[in-house]
Parts: structure tokens; C-alpha cells; sequence
């Protein structure tokens, strides 16, 4: 299959189908997710991707076919929408230990980690869209988590926010070996540090990498010509980061504030602004 | 000292104060105030049930309490009503049916204790069951603090990193069904959800994280426990509505308080 056949299977969904009201929400559904590997799903509004996501998670039961979880899986889990009643006082800080207690430490080198560590005392009604998500995705990644589930992470993220946030959760995959399930409304950004993309509408239409689904008739179909230019916006080698902060940092290590930085890149398909 | 019926009062009421303003933040936090309401409406049924069978009365009341809630879960699964008309109609008719039992048994009840309580004629047995029922409460919620808080936030990020959130949602319930037993003869029936709601709401701009909340808000609630009964002694007013409207005053003054400086100083 590819380079991720070899580890360890994490969440195996096999011919999974959930049914509300007498209409299947999804149905037939096959997703596994072993370690190391990044799987996304995409596919348009009601095509069951969040369904597929409480699967994985055991959040909802399956009522046809099976979902096997390896013993005593970790989990760590960003939903799509997460608002927290303003009666509430609840930190950042405070946040982080919501499912479990860690060392200050560890906090601070979480948030740290996501590039929210100025905000660890900030009370998180405040936060805006793009900094609550980071500081989401710090809280289910301190859980050192065998699967991170994210709920369409980028959500209230402005495009460069979306680019550094989509390198940091390959860095995390890279740095702690875990295996990720991405949820993506955005049809045009799929990472190319995604190993499998599953396009979902109520099934399974197509899957594969992500150069093999842009091409595929179903993708085609179902999205349009137009998407399958889109793309190939994330298939190049990234040579810079952006960081958090704003600044970018070049391939040969420098740092340089972002209206330094130049893009080079040879494809046609985006503009930074 | 318990000989005078005044200091039994507070001593009660302050006991009961105390395990209402944690347990009232979760009732603020999500979002409960009417569901509240509704369960101290239906002790009422309670009352009258444990009158005509002979049973005890706190026992009677919780079990009725945690029927009606038990009844909401089930209808609100069946989603063909929305909650806030289930519980209208819960509330309601759990009163109504309670006042039509007590009518037609024939058992002469004293409605007014009821509904508004008596704080002042309870007795040390009274407070023993307060005290002993209010620490395990505060016991059962201290030890699935974490998990109730973090359903709280959010059910399905607390099931997905491996919580129950549904059990410690029904154990919320009890708890809860528990506290309107012991509470409805010190405020009664009407005004319990005022000593569950207005302390946490006071509570809530003086604090920085929900355990600080749960704490100011028992800290709020002895105080207007024990500024009402004061007020009702000079006054000479109802105890039960006195401590509700100190609590108002207590909420009303933290509305005014320069906030501001009180958080940033526990925030740093």
C-alpha cells in the first residue's frame, strides 16, 4: 500500500454505518489508522466526516460493521465546535489539565509547542478563533496521545495561521510517532504531509494519496475540475516555515520577519498575501 | 448553644450553603437554572407521596427528585419536544399533581413550610443529616471533580479521552436530587434554586479558575445564609425569602465591584 503499511494499526473502522432516524448518516465506512501515519478525511458539508471522526473515537457506536481500537489507546481530540459557557473562568492554563493533571512544565513546553505560551493565563473566552485552536491542539497533544483527532483544526485561522498550523501537526506526527486523523472542510487544502486522503459523501467515494485522489473520477465529480488544481497547492517542498509569531524561518535556518521572506515557489495556484 | 433555635438556624443553613454554591456552578455552567427548578418543584410530590405512604419525608423527596430527572433524560432522548417545554411540563405538573395528592388524602399539610421553608424550627437532627448528607455530596464531588468538569466543557472530548460522561452526568443528578432533599425544609421548595443559582453567579467575577468559583461560591452563600437570618431577626421578615434577597444584595454588590483589579492580582 505505502510506506505506513508496516506499522502498527491503531483504529481499524471496517464497513462501518451509523443510522439516525432511519437514515444512514454514513454507511460502509473503512478507515485505519496505524502509527506514524496521517489520514485525512475531506468531502462536502453533511458528507459524515465528523460522524466518521466519533467512530474512530468510540464517541458514537457503530450499527453496522465494526471499529477495533489497539488495547488502550490514547486519545487526544480536538472537536469541530467547542464553546465554553463565559460562566466559566477557565486559563488557558487551566484548560490544559481539563482530562488529566501535568506538571507546569510540561504545560508551558506544550503551549509553547503550538505558540501559545504568552496566553497561558488568558482567560479562553478571550482568545480569537485561530489562538483558541492552538491552544486546543496544545491540550489534546499534552496528553502525549497514541491518535490525534482533529476536528477541522485550521477553523478561524487565517491562511498563513493554516500553513503553520498544518507544519506543526506534521511536526508533531514527526516528533512523537503519532498517528493522526485529520478532518479538512477546506477541499483545497490537503497537506502534503497527509499519507492518506479519504474523500468521503456518506461512503467512501475514493481514496488514496493525495496526488492519487486529485486525479480520481470520483474526486473529480464530486468537487469539480477546479479542485483538483487547488490541490496541488500543498505538493511542493516546503523550504521555509511560518512560524506562530508571524516570522519565518528560511531553510537554511534564518529567521526573518515575514515581509523579508520571499516565495519562490514554481507553481502557480496561490498567493501568499 | 443548639438549645436556641436561632443559632440552630445558621448553623444549617450554613451547612447547607456550603454544598449548594459548588454544586450550584455546575447548575450556572450548564446551563440548568430551570432544570433545577423543576426538580425542587417535584419534591413537593415528594412530600405528599411520603406523607400518604408513611415513609421518610428526605427520602421521599429524593427519590421523587430523581425520578423526574431520570424521566427527562428519557424524553429528551426521544427529541420530539424541546427541553425547555419537557421541563415545563415536568415542572408544573409534578407541583400540581403533588398539591392534588395532599388535597386528596386529606392530609392537612402546612403547604406555606413547604414551599417556603422553615429554617427556624429546625431541629439537631436536622443538622446532623445536613452535615453528614452534605459531606458525602461534597465528597461524591470532589472525587469526580475532574471528569464532571470536563463533560462539562465538553461531553465528547471527555468520552473520546476515555471519561464517562453520560455516568457522571446521572451521578450529577443525584447529587443534585440529594441537595433539594436536605434543602427544602431550611428554604423550601420555591427558593432552593435561588441558594443553587445566585451564589455562583457572584462567584463568577471574583474568580480565576471554576475551583476558585466553587469555593467563593459557598463562601458567598453562608454569608447570605447568615446576613438573611440576621435581617429576618431584625426585621422580623420570612427567614427563607430573607436569605434570597441577601443573596441578591451579595450578587448585586459584585456586579459593582471594580473586578478588574481583583483577577489581575490573582492572575499573576
Amino acid at each position: 500500500m505505502d510506506a505506513q503499511s508496516g506499522h502498527e494499526v491503531l483504529v481499524d473502522v471496517a464497513g462501518a454505518g451509523v443510522k439516525r432516524d432511519g437514515r444512514w448518516l454514513v454507511e460502509g465506512v473503512d478507515v485505519t489508522i496505524r502509527k506514524r501515519e496521517i489520514v485525512t478525511l475531506i468531502g462536502p458539508n453533511g458528507s459524515g466526516k465528523s460522524t466518521t471522526a466519533k467512530l474512530v473515537t468510540g464517541v458514537l457506536k457503530p450499527d453496522t460493521g465494526t471499529v477495533s481500537r489497539k488495547p488502550g489507546l490514547r486519545i487526544g481530540y480536538v472537536p469541530q465546535k467547542l464553546s465554553i459557557d463565559w460562566t466559566m473562568p477557565l486559563t488557558v492554563r487551566r484548560l490544559m489539565s481539563l482530562t488529566g493533571s501535568y506538571p507546569k512544565a510540561e504545560i508551558d513546553a506544550a503551549l509553547a509547542a503550538t505558540g501559545v505560551a504568552h496566553l497561558a493565563n488568558a482567560e479562553v473566552q478571550h482568545l480569537s478563533g485561530g489562538e483558541f485552536q492552538r491552544a486546543l491542539l496544545a491540550r489534546a497533544m499534552i496528553r502525549k496521545p497514541d491518535l490525534l483527532v482533529l476536528d477541522e483544526p485550521v477553523q478561524g485561522v487565517d491562511f498563513s495561521g493554516e500553513v503553520a498550523l498544518y507544519d506543526l501537526i506534521g511536526k508533531i506526527r514527526d516528533e512523537t510517532g503519532c498517528g493522526i486523523l485529520l478532518i479538512s472542510h477546506d477541499l483545497h487544502v490537503v497537506m502534503a504531509a497527509t499519507d492518506t486522503v479519504i474523500c468521503l459523501n456518506g461512503h467512501v467515494c475514493c481514496r488514496g494519496t493525495p496526488e492519487s485522489v486529485a486525479r480520481s473520477p470520483e474526486y473529480l465529480s464530486l468537487f469539480g475540475a477546479r479542485a483538483a488544481n487547488a490541490l496541488a497547492v500543498y505538493q511542493h517542498h516546503h523550504d521555509h516555515t511560518h512560524l506562530p509569531d508571524g516570522r519565518v524561518e528560511e531553510a537554511d535556518g534564518r529567521i526573518v520577519e515575514a515581509h523579508e521572506h520571499v516565495h519562490e515557489h514554481d507553481h502557480a495556484g496561490h498567493d501568499h498575501a | 448553644m443548639l438549645d436556641d433555635f436561632f443559632t440552630r438556624a445558621i448553623i444549617a443553613g450554613i451547612g447547607l450553603a456550603l454544598v449548594t454554591g459548588p454544586l450550584g456552578c455546575f447548575i450556572v455552567w450548564r446551563r440548568m437554572a430551570y432544570f433545577g427548578d423543576t426538580m425542587a418543584h417535584s419534591a413537593l410530590l415528594g412530600v405528599a407521596l411520603s406523607l400518604v405512604l408513611q415513609v421518610n419525608m428526605t427520602l421521599g423527596v429524593f427519590i421523587i427528585a430523581a425520578a423526574v430527572a431520570g424521566a427527562l433524560l428519557l424524553l429528551q432522548r426521544r427529541q420530539t419536544l424541546s427541553t425547555d417545554a419537557l421541563l415545563g411540563i415536568l415542572s408544573h405538573s409534578a407541583l400540581a399533581i403533588g398539591l392534588v395528592v395532599a388535597f386528596l388524602s386529606g392530609i392537612r399539610v402546612d403547604l406555606m413550610g413547604f414551599l417556603f421553608g422553615d429554617i427556624l424550627a429546625v431541629s439537631v437532627t436536622d443538622i446532623v443529616v445536613i452535615y453528614l448528607g452534605g459531606l458525602v455530596i461534597l465528597g461524591v464531588l470532589a472525587a469526580m471533580w475532574r471528569p464532571l468538569l470536563a463533560a462539562t466543557v465538553n461531553a465528547e472530548v471527555a468520552e473520546a479521552e476515555g471519561m464517562r460522561p453520560e455516568v457522571t452526568r446521572i451521578v450529577f443528578m443525584l447529587l443534585l436530587a440529594s441537595v433539594i432533599a436536605i434543602a427544602m425544609k431550611i428554604v423550601g421548595v420555591l427558593l432552593i434554586t435561588a441558594l443553587l443559582i445566585i451564589p455562583a453567579a457572584t462567584a463568577r467575577r471574583l474568580s480565576a479558575t471554576p475551583e476558585q468559583m466553587a469555593v467563593i461560591s459557598a463562601g458567598v452563600g453562608a454569608l447570605a445564609v447568615a446576613g438573611g437570618l440576621f435581617g429576618s431577626l431584625r426585621f422580623d421578615t420570612p427567614s427563607g425569602p430573607s436569605i434570597v434577597v441577601a443573596a441578591l444584595a451579595l450578587f448585586l454588590i459584585s456586579i459593582a465591584l471594580p473586578v478588574q483589579l481583583w483577577r489581575a492580582r490573582r492572575e499573576a
